[in-house]
């Protein structure tokens, strides 16, 4: 470095913790060296952060927030996004890319979330790294609900009334709530007036603010690997974990490969691709909200139906309640266990390598159950098929509740001392 | 791997894409005829014409400008001279002086804005095309209907047959499956201006130009993706060259 930037670098660093931040998050931060597949989707999950916020930047220059109809009948929030699609330069692409982001967000995150799962991530000392992420998760969502109102289709408009009617189901200030959300007794301007305003602003602020804490956390104690073991146990002279190499440069070109594969795949739906094969963006949200036209079925999006079937798999009034409420309790509770994962595991192993065939099995389960509920979600309920998600339900919780006795009896084999590449 | 394992491997991932649509399928069925979309300009330019004449009277497609059909091959003069006739400007967006409220009271329903149809028609049962396609190919008479028309996929429509003259009159002979579902049959009583091959390649013209109407950018979309997915796999092998070059000590 030349002494001018030197002199430069000097003067910002006595202002501003520059070099330190940079050399405490990036070139002297240790990671294990051991990661494999599965460690991508953290930086990626980053990245498509970074694509809904920009692209949402400029989505916001056309897009109008509002339920009133054009001269044509049109209601003036669907036609903009249809401006966007056809005379905004590049604005198809914009969009598609939003679009497509949004499900490629909760791709990435369920993958970062199961990574978790096998290698153990959010035990000691990591399990406020886990509760950031479960409340990130949780943004997520409701980031997505409120978006998917927007522009203002037949499934934004009727998907927003069902899950906003839901809250209704609540005893005493279930009626009052929903009137609060919608800011009318129906959907209406002024529902999507506020959604425009959460999913814009005050949602993204909160999540950003939480992906900062998942990071700071994960920094101060270190990533986890696909071992489970802790580096920082054998450190070198100078204070250096043996097994750890420095996030940058290691690291980031590693990711930079991951980046672009993830691109091709994303590149390839935006493309080629954008209705998803009506999953993305569903069919009979090119009609637009029709408040007298109730569509004949209202499936969710497909991120959202895993626990759209637990709600709808509870049909038992309990307690003088309705079950309507009951199962708004279980599908809020289905996502607020999550964060309970850490103190529910009493596995002597953290990784999935290392447990034994009780573990192994019960995470097999639940993933085959998580993958019933989604699938279900998109039907229409049969008396059979709620009988297939009640007991997957069971399944899902059973796995979580359940935990804290059959992770301790499991046979775990020992964890090696030092990270292995397998 | 052998053809029969790639063909059984082919079958299984169809199977479980549409899985839920066979599902839902078994709900109610819905039998539709497969369009054939063409991208052919002149198949286009014969839709636009149909359309303009026989749908854009009832029917909107607000989203579009006249001049957007410069993007199947007509100048705008062509537009101006064949298409238009109705003292617009070519910038024009393509909407229609009746109003929702006024069409509503008339046909019991407003006539649905065309522009995003062939999304719209899109099901588990076929593509917004066949739906189409199907729909404009099966009307009949009906002298229980207000406009003297049904409609065997849409029953109790409230649209007329607007393309009559081309295709003739069908009359149904309707029967009750086993089920309680109604089946019709039809059958060609008075023959129309074009032959029936005539017409469904007429049908054809008009489902292709309002797939191309439901996205004019989509060619162009396609064309763009080919362009970044070679250069992001140019950037592949630099950015793995590059990992593979700063891990070659990590072991």
């Amino acid at each position: 470095m030349t002494t001018k930037s030197q002199a430069l670098l000097n003067w910002v660093d006595a202002r501003f913790p520059l070099t330190s931040n940079w050399k405490a998050h990036l070139s002297e931060y240790y990671a294990p060296k051991n990661f494999n597949f599965w460690y991508f989707f953290g930086s990626l999950a980053l990245m498509v952060l970074v694509i809904q916020i920009v692209t949402g930047i400029f989505l916001t220059m056309h897009y109008k927030p509002d339920g009133t109809l054009n001269a044509s009948g049109i209601p003036i929030a669907f036609a903009s996004v249809e401006y966007i699609m056809r005379e905004v330069p590049g604005g198809w692409l914009i969009r598609y890319m939003h679009s497509t982001g949004a499900s490629a967000f909760f791709i990435v995150v369920y993958l970062h979330m199961f990574r978790g799962f096998l290698y153990g991530s959010y035990r000691k000392p990591r399990e406020l790294i886990w509760v950031f992420g479960t409340l990130i998760f949780l943004c997520l969502m409701a980031e997505a609900f409120m978006g998917y109102l927007l522009p203002w289709g037949q499934m934004s408009y009727w998907g927003a009334q069902v899950i906003i009617n839901l809250f209704s189901a609540i005893p005493v200030i279930g009626p009052d709530l929903s009137l609060v959300i919608r800011g009318d007794f129906v959907i209406s301007d002024a529902t999507l007036n506020r959604f425009f305003a959460l999913h814009v602003i005050a949602v993204p602020l909160v999540l950003i603010g939480l992906v900062a804490a998942h990071i700071i956390a994960l920094h101060e104690v270190g990533s986890n690997n696909p071992d489970g073991v802790e580096i920082k146990k054998k450190k070198d002279a100078n204070g250096i974990p043996l097994d750890g190499i420095p996030f940058h440069p290691y690291y980031t070109v590693k990711d930079i490969v991951g980046v672009v594969v993830f691109l091709m795949f994303f590149t390839g739906v935006v493309f080629f691709w954008p209705e998803g094969g009506g999953y993305f963006l569903e069919y009979n949200n090119f009609i637009p909200a029709d408040p007298l036209k109730t569509p004949p079925h209202i499936a969710p999006v497909w991120y959202f139906t895993p626990y759209y079937s637990v709600l709808r798999a509870v049909t038992y009034p309990l307690f003088g309640l309705d079950a309507k409420f009951w199962g708004v309790i279980a599908m809020g509770a289905s996502v607020v266990v999550i964060a309970f994962l850490p103190w529910l595991d009493r596995s002597p192993a953290k990784s999935i390598r290392y447990r034994g065939p009780i573990f192994k099995s019960a995470l097999a389960i639940f993933i085959v159950a998580f993958f019933i509920l989604g699938y279900l979600g998109v039907l229409a309920p049969t008396p059979g098929r709620t009988l297939t998600a009640q007991i997957c339900s069971v399944l899902y919780f059973g796995f979580f509740l359940l935990m804290p006795w059959y992770s301790k009896i499991d046979k775990c084999k020992p964890e090696p001392e030092r990270v292995t590449f397998k | 791997m052998t053809i029969s394992m790639i063909k059984t491997l082919k079958r299984f991932v169809a199977i479980a894409l549409f899985a839920p649509a066979l599902a839902l399928a078994a709900g109610a069925q819905l039998h539709l005829d497969r369009a054939t979309v063409s991208s052919d300009p002149a198949a286009l330019q014969n839709g636009a014409k149909l359309f303009i004449n026989y749908c854009l009277n009832c029917h909107s497609a607000s989203f579009v400008r006249y001049n957007t059909l410069t993007g199947i091959g007509l100048t705008e003069d062509q537009i101006r001279d064949n298409l238009m006739f109705t003292g617009e400007r070519v910038g024009d967006l393509m909407k229609i002086a009746m109003r929702p409220a006024e069409s509503k009271a008339w046909f019991g329903a407003t006539p649905p804005e065309l522009a995003l149809i062939a999304r719209q028609r899109a099901s588990e049962f076929g593509s917004g095309a066949d739906w189409l396609y199907t729909y404009l190919r099966k009307f009949y008479r009906d002298p229980n209907r207000p406009t003297g028309w049904n409609n065997a996929i849409f029953e109790n429509v409230g649209m007329p047959h607007a393309l009559w003259e081309l295709q003739g009159q069908q009359v149904a002979t309707v029967t009750e499956n086993a089920d309680g579902t109604k089946h019709v049959e039809l059958k060609l009583d008075k023959p129309g201006k074009l032959s029936v091959e005539d017409y469904d390649k007429a049908v054809n013209d008009l489902v292709s130009f309002l797939v191309w109407m439901g996205e004019p950018v989509a060619d162009k979309r396609k064309s763009i993706g080919i362009f970044v997915l070679i250069f992001l796999a140019g950037l592949f092998v630099l950015s793995y060259a590059l990992k593979k070059n700063y891990w070659k000590d990590i072991h």
